[in-house]
């Protein structure tokens, strides 16, 4: 009975994904005769190479790669750095209380729940000001930042979770706060970096928003011009082509749940009830 | 004995008018406390009476928030635990999960780049010493919790510091192991004569491993003694009521007379304090009489001879196998009594009870401290 229920929902809401599949396949005459649900007879992967190298957005006719490698060098420093900045501090803040240690928590957490919307023009002031706007580097920068608070939290409940007296022990045995860190807590955080890295790569790989403001034109991301690509109108519609370019830019994060699935689960459980 | 050896060599911990507060809770209250060297102290009391927060103060763990810690004659109030000279030992083993049993002996050493030859050395020694050879290789989670319980006091020990911290070691292993640890507990105390500061709630393991106990509440230590003196001669009501199983009978009643003619009245009855070995005088007025149950002696038929002696009802009783507790009615008031398993009694049976004065102990009702 359960599995039944489940394998009905499942195919329910894999019938999208089917329809992008078997559209990317088509060519254009096939798509004209509209039945949406009919594979073709004669599948073709000339949209997929169209989407990747040759569609246009605008003026350039390079298709998503370019965009593709955008969003690779934006999100890799991104999560490297914000997860090694957010884990150190989730550790302070979770071991070594400090003097307004409870305070900047605080302030954290409201920091996490204002709307992005209020602070993109201040960051477009302060990024301009850096001499980075317009650049992968302003996109980084603000990725980085905007990833702390969340971060930051997810680490110290974490960490708070662990036994204190572990921490204690480590003390007693003259460890010091970075061996402490890399020697005895970060061997016992496997689940909760998988889980900062997944949050992180899929956030920032779907950003569409810090993108399209900070980037400049030849940096965007994957997103807008898959964006660009879907909404440019020459003459025909491709829908192969929109479909093909949709599917390759959702790759990326639908390849890293299905690897993690199981971690990411198990990390949120982790890492979000306690504390 | 043991209490002369140990006064005439220095205090190897001293703890002076230490006091923490979170926020408004004052978790310890200007506390002193001297441990001799190669002491063996106990800090008894329930949860939360500050035991275990004096305990990660003297580590090193906890910054009070008054008051200094001496360890050999050095003040290292504001010292690193590392620095302290004391291994300490956890409730939960806390022993790194990703470690061998080898690498968790030796993290420590590691740490304060000790030659490799010495820490082998220092780790088959102490290997040797708790039968942990064969699990030197293994994970913590490979290990049974009395296993992981004498890693974790082999890396106390392989730091060879001359004090020793225990935080309720035992607290987690089941009644037949913990009966086991307690006695390598004891035994390697003896070997290596360090001090040892243990903190439980345990009273067996503290009347067992203690050379003297500390009874504590509420920030306070209530009674620093022998384990023999804080059992016979309890300072106030709280200390008689937390030590001993089954506890303490207490009986209100009140002081008539004074001196060698003194006696307790309650329910009617009299009892002569003539036997009583007071700390101080006895002063006429409301008081709490205290006796143990193994303190009360029962005879079958009432006894109209002995003068002392009073009638009392069999209430019920519970057979424990080596003895039997005979709860019992005078008037309204209850008592417990221990006997001799063989001895029978029935509920309802009239009996004749007596009190072994000379072992009671009479507590002022107001003060509750004892006479």
């Amino acid at each position: 009975m359960v599995y039944t229920a489940l394998i009905l929902t499942s195919l329910y809401y894999l019938i999208p994904l089917y329809v992008m599949i078997i559209t990317s396949v088509k060519d254009l005459d096939a798509i004209r005769y509209g039945n949406i649900f009919i594979p073709t007879a004669n599948p073709t992967l000339d949209p997929w190479i169209k989407a990747w190298s040759q569609a246009c957005t605008g003026l350039k006719c390079s298709g998503l790669a370019p965009g593709f490698f955008n969003s690779v060098s934006i999100t890799i420093p991104s999560v490297i750095v914000s997860i090694a900045v957010a884990s150190v501090s989730g550790y302070s803040l979770a071991n070594w209380p400090f003097k307004f240690g409870e305070f900047f928590f605080t302030v954290l957490l409201v920091g996490s729940f204002i709307p992005y919307q209020v602070m993109l023009y201040p960051l477009v002031i302060i990024t301009r000001e850096m001499g980075i706007y317009s650049t992968l580097w302003a996109v980084i920068f603000v990725h980085t930042v905007f990833g702390l608070p969340i971060l930051t939290l997810l680490f110290r409940n974490y960490f708070a979770s662990l036994p204190p007296e572990l921490f204690k022990a480590a003390r007693v045995d003259g460890a010091g706060y970075w061996r402490i860190f890399f020697q005895v807590m970060l061997p016992m955080s496997v689940p909760i970096f998988t889980v900062a890295v997944i949050l992180q790569v899929t956030g920032i790989w779907n950003d569409f928003l810090f993108g399209v403001i900070y980037a400049g034109p030849t940096n965007y991301p994957m997103t807008v011009q898959l964006n660009n690509i879907v909404n440019s109108l020459q003459g025909v519609k491709e829908y192969n082509v929109d479909m093909a370019a949709t599917i390759l830019t959702g790759l990326v994060p639908l390849t890293i749940y299905f690897v993690s699935g199981r971690y990411f689960v198990r990390g949120i459980a982790a890492g979000a009830v306690k504390g | 004995m043991k209490q002369n050896a140990a006064a005439q060599s220095s205090a190897s911990v001293s703890v002076r008018g230490i006091a923490l507060s979170y926020g408004a809770v004052k978790v310890l209250k200007a506390l002193d406390l001297d441990i001799m060297d190669g002491e063996f102290i106990v800090l008894l009391g329930p949860s939360g009476c500050g035991k275990s927060t004096l305990l990660n103060c003297i580590a090193g763990l906890l910054e009070p928030s008054e008051g200094q810690v001496f360890i050999k004659g050095k003040n290292v109030t504001w010292e690193e635990p590392k620095d302290r000279g004391i291994g300490m030992v956890f409730q939960s083993y806390a022993l790194y999960p990703q470690m061998t049993v080898e690498r968790n002996l030796s993290f420590g050493l590691r740490v304060s780049g000790l030659p490799k030859k010495e820490i082998e050395k220092r780790v088959k020694r102490v290997a040797e010493m708790l039968q942990l050879e064969e699990l030197l290789q293994r994970k913590p989670t490979a290990l049974s919790g009395g296993q992981r319980q004498r890693v974790a006091i082999g890396r106390a020990l392989v730091r060879e510091v001359d004090v020793f911290l225990f935080d309720e070691p035992l607290s987690n292993l089941d009644a037949k192991l913990r009966a086991e640890l307690r006695v390598e507990i004891k035994r390697l105390h003896q070997r290596l004569g360090n001090t040892m500061i243990y903190v439980t709630h345990d009273q067996i393991e503290a009347m067992t491993l203690a050379d003297r106990i500390a009874v504590m509440r509420g920030g306070v230590i209530q009674q620093l003694d022998e384990p023999q003196t804080i059992y016979n001669k309890p300072r106030n009501l709280y200390v008689a009521g937390f030590i001993g199983s089954p506890s303490m009978n207490f009986i209100n009643g009140a002081i008539m007379g004074s001196g060698s003619k003194a006696t307790f009245a309650f329910a009617g009855e009299k009892v002569s304090l003539t036997d009583y070995v007071s700390e101080r005088p006895l002063v006429a007025g409301a008081a709490v009489l205290g006796v143990r149950p193994e303190h009360i002696l029962l005879d079958h038929a009432a006894n109209k001879d002995a003068s002392d002696s009073f009638k009392a009802t069999v209430d019920l009783v519970e057979p424990m196998g080596s003895d039997s507790l005979v709860w019992l009615k005078i008037g309204e008031q209850l008592l417990s009594a221990r006997v001799e398993s063989n001895r029978s009694f029935a509920a309802g049976q009239k009996i004749g009870v007596r009190f072994r004065v000379g072992l009671a102990s009479v507590f002022d009702e107001a003060t509750t401290d004892r006479f």
